[in-house]
């Protein structure tokens, strides 16, 4: 097939699952029952959801020192990450770091497509979760559609009530966590506990958990199609070498059932037996046979799947694989394939998001915890008793360490410049304060007009030095 | 409270916000019933660019009901809240009343904290250390932009740390000062001194009074002249705590010094105001606050935390 043949094909839109399109411009969605599926890839995914839910319900609960771990404290705008003590105006390692996701992102989806959709991102993540639990309460696939398509019964009852309180718990305990990222998670239990929690805290718990439990159990595949954002321009990362799951269309066509016994060449099918498990396991509902399609995730549960049918049919397993546009068209092996993930697109998003990384750690590396903020007085400059101009600043301190510094400010950039202070001046951990700090110049140093000064501060141990440039007015 | 001078736009306003929430809705009830051409292949039989067709993807129907919560969001809101055009909303709210309300609850909850300060006398104030950090915070935010960072002032604005007090320094006259505030009123003086030549020999004089360099034969001939100066700056020139007139028998200037600055104030005058902050800050944040500036001046500032 080539290329434009790809281009012209078309890709029926209506769901694969046996619905039929309705031309309203509105439509009432299909549920779909995806049938459980197990192999390489699902195991990845599985990796995936542990791997990230372990870190999310568990780092809340580390101790570091006196303190939780990684707390970030909107009220008093201190926000500590293991050793670090950071302060809004370190924003910019936020940014770093989103500079550098976001770079990730690139990389990823040109080498291997929406590998985050497929095994990382929190809506497959959650929904893999809840369909974990809705399977093993109401059973698989058909177990599913059979409760939902059946009247009123006590079992139906019972099982829907039981798995929306496990949903409902889980939901509410991811809430509960998340809100523990903002106030100390084990003062929060105990608040939770005693049922005393502030309210804000109540209602971020109860909304984010309504998120989990709303998207994670009911909306699904509908976030990705209509709501995710993220999910319609990955498309815009896809190259002809990108690795995405495909259905070998050479290997598979023509379909069609045929006798379990029957050596393939002597059937005239291609290895597809049409069994339609590929769409039955797809949590978007679409048939991957038609090709590329935007719903899909890139979560390879077809090729799974299809991998178990392979295998029961005595047939090589990749009919439903990871390929290449390139690989498919060209016939490459996967050897060949491989080779094309070192194009320069690749080459140069590694680049850059490993001097980033490493300029990003550098940076944190060479941080000194503490911070300097200088403020002229908006006043005129004075004249002293003793005839020196006088101008008046404030430093804020800001500590970012957690432990007392003790601090001293020295003032320089013009002759005969001197300044007056308390003696030792002390910031309290994590704590910043206000300084004011008289300097002052004699009255024939420095011309009228604006110069500038800088002001440098050192802790009493001299490990940190920070320098901060400010101005003297002298007056006409 | 609404900013509209006249009905016309207030109307216009609330015809345009009611006309478009409607709007809204018919153009959903419209394309709800519209079928898109029923080809066979699901497009909508529209060609663009020679070969690009668009495909029939229906919305979800979830996506109409969020459609249809927030036209009843908009409604319910506009209802509610101030939005219609000069229409107050059947809450009554605003942001200045929320704002107080804000204020009030912040108040309700420090109160405790400054319990503790409104039962020590100022004296006691002024060496707590905790009522020194918060009385800190309160003079750079409310005083420091005209007396400095640091509370010695800069011309016009007086100094707090030097122990030279034009209405007092004692903790009841302070507290006056803060909560409601001073006038000081120099009057022009020209007139009632004489010619601008004897203007200048009053200014050696005043010169003379703080023993600051001075041409002597002038300052005796402008003593005369000082009489009209001592209606309130006492025949001495030490001033009177009473009227806040300056003693000008000492080292400070705060409106300048030398002939020129005397001069300059003698022929024009000179009002100074300090705001009264008793409608800004609560009775026990101006307690506080009277700790603070009495300990900067009397040396006793208390010991750092």
């Amino acid at each position: 097939m080539t290329s434009t043949d790809l281009a012209k094909k078309h890709i029926p839109i209506a769901l694969a699952d046996g619905h039929d399109s309705s031309a309203f411009l509105y439509a009432a969605t299909p549920k779909i029952y995806p049938r459980t599926v197990q192999g390489i890839f699902a195991y990845w995914r599985w990796l995936g959801v542990f791997i990230t839910q372990l870190v999310f319900y568990g780092l809340p609960w580390l101790e570091w020192g006196q303190r939780q771990a990684v707390l970030f404290d909107l009220g008093a705008r201190r926000f500590y990450v293991f050793g670090l003590v950071l302060y809004p105006q370190d924003f910019i390692y936020l940014t770093g770091l989103l500079v550098v996701s976001a770079l990730s992102l690139f990389l990823f989806t040109a080498v291997a497509g929406r590998l985050w959709c497929g095994y990382a991102c929190p809506q497959t993540v959650y929904s893999e979760i809840f369909m974990y639990i809705e399977q093993k309460i109401e059973g698989d696939r058909t177990s599913r559609m059979r409760l939902d398509a059946g009247g009123f019964s006590l079992e139906k009852l019972v099982k829907k009530t039981y798995k929306h309180i496990v949903w409902l718990g889980f939901s509410v305990w991811t809430g509960f966590t998340f809100v523990g990222y903002f106030t100390p998670i084990q003062e929060l239990g105990m608040a939770f506990l005693q049922t005393h929690m502030g309210s804000w805290e109540v209602f971020w718990v109860f909304f984010y958990g309504f998120a989990t439990y709303g998207n994670a159990g009911f909306m699904r595949e509908q976030v990705c199609k209509y709501m995710c954002p993220y999910a319609r321009f990955q498309s815009a990362m896809f190259d002809h070498d990108t690795l995405t799951v495909t259905y070998d269309e050479k290997r598979g066509e023509p379909r069609g059932h045929r006798s379990h016994s029957a050596a393939l060449a002597e059937t005239g099918l291609g290895a597809c037996i049409d069994c339609n498990l590929c769409v039955q396991v797809c949590p978007t509902g679409i048939d991957i046979r038609n090709g590329l399609q935007y719903e899909c995730i890139g979560c390879a549960a077809c090729a799974d799947v299809c991998d178990g049918v392979m295998d029961k049919m005595g047939y090589p397993r990749g009919l439903v694989r990871y390929s290449t546009q390139n690989a498919m068209k060209n016939g490459w092996s996967a050897s060949t394939m491989l080779k094309s993930v070192f194009r320069p697109r690749v080459l140069v998003y590694t680049a850059i998001l490993w001097s980033l990384i490493f300029a990003l750690g550098i940076s944190l590396y060479l941080r000194t915890p503490l911070k300097v903020d200088v403020v002229k007085d908006r006043g005129m400059p004075r004249y002293s008793q003793t005839g020196e101009i006088e101008n008046v600043y404030r430093l804020q301190l800001m500590n970012a360490t957690e432990h007392r510094l003790q601090l001293n400010i020295e003032v320089k950039g013009a002759p005969g410049i001197a300044m007056e202070t308390a003696d030792a001046i002390f910031v309290e951990a994590a704590q910043s304060r206000w300084v004011p700090v008289r300097v002052q110049l004699p009255h024939d140093a420095l011309k009228p007009g604006s110069h500038p000064i800088w002001f440098e501060i050192t802790n009493q141990e001299g490990s940190m030095h920070v320098t901060e440039a400010s101005v003297f007015v002298v007056p006409r | 409270m609404s900013d509209f001078t006249g009905s016309f736009w207030s109307s216009y306003v609330a015809i345009a916000s009611l006309v478009g929430i409607f709007a809204c809705l018919v153009l959903l009830w419209v394309t709800a019933r519209k079928k898109s051409v029923g080809n066979a292949d699901n497009t909508t039989g529209h060609v663009w660019d020679e070969d690009l067709r668009e495909m029939n993807n229906p919305l979800p129907l979830w996506w109409v009901g969020l459609f249809v919560i927030t036209v009843v969001f908009g409604l319910a809101y506009l209802f509610l809240y101030p939005g219609l055009g000069s229409f107050a909303g059947s809450q009554d709210w605003s942001s200045t009343a929320e704002y107080d309300a804000e204020i009030k609850e912040a108040n309700t909850a420090l109160a405790p904290l400054y319990a503790k300060f409104d039962a020590m006398p100022v004296e006691q104030v002024a060496l707590n250390p905790q009522a020194q950090a918060i009385g800190e915070r309160l003079f750079m935010n409310n005083c420091a932009q005209c007396h400095g960072s640091d509370a010695r002032g800069s011309k016009g604005y007086p100094n707090l740390t030097d122990g030279d007090w034009l209405y007092g320094g004692s903790p009841a006259k302070i507290k006056e000062s803060i909560a409601m505030g001073r006038v000081g009123n120099m009057p022009p003086m020209a007139q009632a001194v004489g010619t601008p030549e004897e203007v200048k020999l009053l200014a050696q004089y005043v010169l003379s009074l703080s023993g600051s360099p001075h041409d002597s034969l002038k300052a005796a001939f402008g003593r005369p002249k000082f009489g009209t100066c001592a209606a309130c700056h006492g025949m001495d020139g030490k001033g009177n705590q009473a009227l806040g007139a300056p003693n000008l028998a000492d080292q400070v200037w705060l409106h300048g010094w030398g002939e020129a600055a005397i001069v300059a104030m003698v022929n024009l005058g000179k009002q100074n105001i300090m705001p009264a902050q008793k409608d800004r800050l609560s009775e026990s944040q101006i307690h506080v606050l009277t700790g603070y500036v009495l300990s900067m001046s009397n040396g006793q500032k208390a010991a750092q935390p």
